[in-house]
């Protein structure tokens, strides 16, 4: 074995040129896998982590829905008759989950779960002189919902201790503060869906860096939109969560529903168009990175070949001193082994410095995500598909030049 | 009388580009110990009943048995063993592996049969190659050697592993008359004092002559 090595050496060192250039291409092929991957990922998770930073693992709410039935159809039901009661609206029903704080204490005790929020939101209109813009205000436990997005670290001016001081006091998302011109201490009249009209004053600006938030919401008390929806304090209309883990929020949403009679959505549900987003790109990376790979592959399948057709002489003398087949295609798979090994390695040491270059480039994102350079990942297992995986292109456009050189016929060469 | 080579009633055809029968059974013994020439037209099928014999060429109809073994109908993992611990092959042309040294050369066969240590084969390769008269070249790059010189290193190649037989094809058919006189008195000192056993391909007459036996094929037949 160890001859089979001297002699495989020997042949890649007489042409060093090519056997660099084939390494060359299984370097370019995995670097780039490694960069593209990193990278793709990194951009994956970043689009995530903004995205569960203002989304809850598990949301509970009121769906209200239209009603299936009637009372029509529940009288003489399958007997001769045909009832139609055309175009059936909803009720007038309330939005909440009415043993509501009886479910917050129930889920608290859950093991899983790192934090819950129950709220009271509402839509409302945000009066700005003769101009209406349409929001939300969102009643909540300030801290409960510190707890679950990090509203410290997002607050833009003000604190959210603050809310606590007043009864009317709100915090205002980023974007709805500009389009209404608001600073701390200012005054706005809001309109509830049934026509009440409060003033709030905001107490607090934040930024998620998420338009649909930052556009619309605002933070209250829970007490404050109660007391704005003519409710009473039992009165709530979300409970968020958030989870210890959260890619367990579906099997836990499950258990809820089980439990609960209302909607219980995860995240996942909740964005599955972003989360389908991420399989493309994902895709998109690993066939491009593939396609690089087998490039890389037909240059070793071509360097062996011409090594072969080169040295079909040296192949016969050697098989003519009692090399077995075994032995010759031995000495070309340790070539293209090499040029595989040394070609992933260097190709894994380019992908990294070049991750880490572009990780240091300064990316201007608007200000939408929480960044200030290119996302990337360096995740170990994606540098192990990419040695394995170059690994295994070159074994593959080794094997077969070596089978034909290990299958070349001494006496055709010899007699010239 | 104990035999190095014995083949029986060689039959060899080659299909392309027609049918044709190039050895048209052809028995032979060879002595152990013995110096045989192998001599005929151009044509005749010397090269052809060569590989059959070093059993490279295993598609042929008849039988081969060296040094007691009989070698028809075996695989060509085993041919390739036997070929490597009991055949030495001389070619016409000199057929060294270019990027290696000579002594390298040398030492492949013994390598691969891996019956010594390096170190003693090494050793060995350094004795051969002083026998043949060209230690001196050891070190060298087999490609910057003249061509009687390669012709040594390949006899000197082909004694390593001490085989049972050493075939050439005209081994001395590329050098000059001096350089001729020299492999050929190679050949005699290895039989006469080693007892190697040699069959060699030549064109050349004087060469035939002064071995110890002449085998003349004639249209694939001994004659
Ligand atoms: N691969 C082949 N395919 C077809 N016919 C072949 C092949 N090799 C040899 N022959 C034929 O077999 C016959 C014997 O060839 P061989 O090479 O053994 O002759 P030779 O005696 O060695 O001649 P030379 O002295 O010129 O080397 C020739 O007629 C040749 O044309
Ligand atoms: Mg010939």
């Amino acid at each position: 074995m160890l001859l089979l090595f001297e002699i495989a050496k020997t042949q890649m060192l007489s042409r060093l040129k090519q056997s660099i250039i084939a390494t060359l291409g299984v370097t370019f092929g995995i670097g780039m896998f490694i960069l593209m991957i990193s990278f793709m990922t990194g951009v994956n998770t970043l689009l995530e982590e903004t995205m569960l930073s203002a989304t809850p693992h598990i949301r509970i709410y009121n769906d209200i829905g239209v009603q299936k039935s009637s009372v029509l159809h529940e009288w003489k039901q399958g007997k001769q008759f045909v009832n139609v009661v055309h175009h059936i609206k909803p009720k007038k029903e309330k939005k909440n989950l009415k043993n509501g704080f009886a479910i917050v204490e129930d889920i608290r005790k859950d093991e899983q779960v790192l934090g819950v929020s129950p709220q009271v939101s509402t839509q409302v209109f945000y009066n700005y002189g003769a101009i209406q813009i349409g929001g939300s205000v969102v009643g909540v436990n300030i801290f409960e919902e510190n707890k679950l997005f990090d509203l410290v670290s997002k607050m833009q001016a003000g604190r959210i201790e603050d809310l606590l001081t007043s009864n009317d006091g709100i915090l205002m998302g980023v974007g709805l503060a500009r389009k209404l011109n608001m600073n701390i201490g200012d005054k706005v009249t809001v309109s509830t869906p049934d026509g009440t009209l409060k003033v709030l004053q905001v107490r607090g600006i934040f930024k998620y860096g998420i338009g649909a938030i930052d556009d619309t919401r605002s933070y209250a008390n829970i007490s404050t939109v109660q007391k704005m929806l003519k409710e009473d304090t039992r009165y709530i209309t979300d409970i968020n969560l958030k989870l210890k883990d959260y890619y367990q929020a579906k099997t836990i949403a499950q258990a809820y529903q089980k439990r609960y009679n209302y909607k219980i959505e995860d995240w996942e549900t909740a964005n599955a168009t972003i989360l389908v987003s991420f399989t493309l790109r994902n895709i998109i990376t690993y066939v491009t990175s593939i396609t690089l790979l087998v490039v890389a592959g037909f240059g070793i399948y071509n360097i062996l070949n011409m090594t072969i057709y080169e040295k079909m002489r040296d192949i016969a003398i050697l098989k003519a001193q009692g090399f077995a087949e075994k032995d010759v295609l031995g000495i070309f798979m340790i070539q293209a082994l090499t040029i595989g090994v040394l070609g992933g390695v260097s190709g894994l040491l380019i992908g990294f410095l070049l991750s880490w270059w572009v990780s240091t480039i300064p990316f201007d994102s608007g200000g939408f995500l929480a960044t200030e350079t290119f996302p990337v990942n360096f995740n170990p297992f994606h540098y192990a598909i990419g040695i394995v995986f170059g690994v295994l292109t070159t074994i593959f456009a080794g094997y077969f030049p070596a089978r034909k050189a290990g299958k070349i016929d001494p006496v055709e060469i010899l007699r010239g | 009388m104990e035999f190095a080579l014995k083949a029986e009633n060689i039959i060899k055809y080659f299909y392309e580009p027609v049918e044709f029968q190039a050895l048209k059974g052809l028995s032979l013994e060879v002595k152990k110990g013995e110096f045989v020439s192998l001599i005929g037209k151009s044509g005749s099928g010397k090269s052809t009943l060569l590989y059959v014999l070093s059993t490279m060429d295993t598609d042929y109809e008849g039988n081969l048995e060296i040094n007691g073994e009989t070698l028809t109908g075996k695989k060509q993992n085993e041919l390739a063993r036997f070929r490597n611990e009991h055949i030495g092959f001389v070619f016409q042309f000199h057929y060294l592996l270019p990027e290696f040294s000579v002594l390298h050369n040398v030492m492949l066969p013994a390598l691969k049969l891996g019956r010594y240590q390096r170190s003693e084969i090494e050793d060995r390769a350094y004795e051969k190659l002083k026998l043949l008269g060209i230690a001196e070249h050891a070190p060298k790059k087999a490609s910057r050697l003249s061509g009687g010189q390669q012709q040594r290193v390949a006899i000197a190649r082909a004694l390593i592993n001490e085989p049972a037989v050493i075939m050439g094809d005209e081994p001395t058919g590329n050098l000059d008359s001096a350089n001729t006189q020299i492999v050929f008195d190679i050949f005699r000192e290895l039989t006469s004092k080693y007892h190697q056993t040699i069959i060699a391909v030549t064109h050349d007459d004087e060469f035939a002559r002064n071995s110890d036996r002449i085998i003349e094929l004639k249209d694939g037949l001994i004659i």
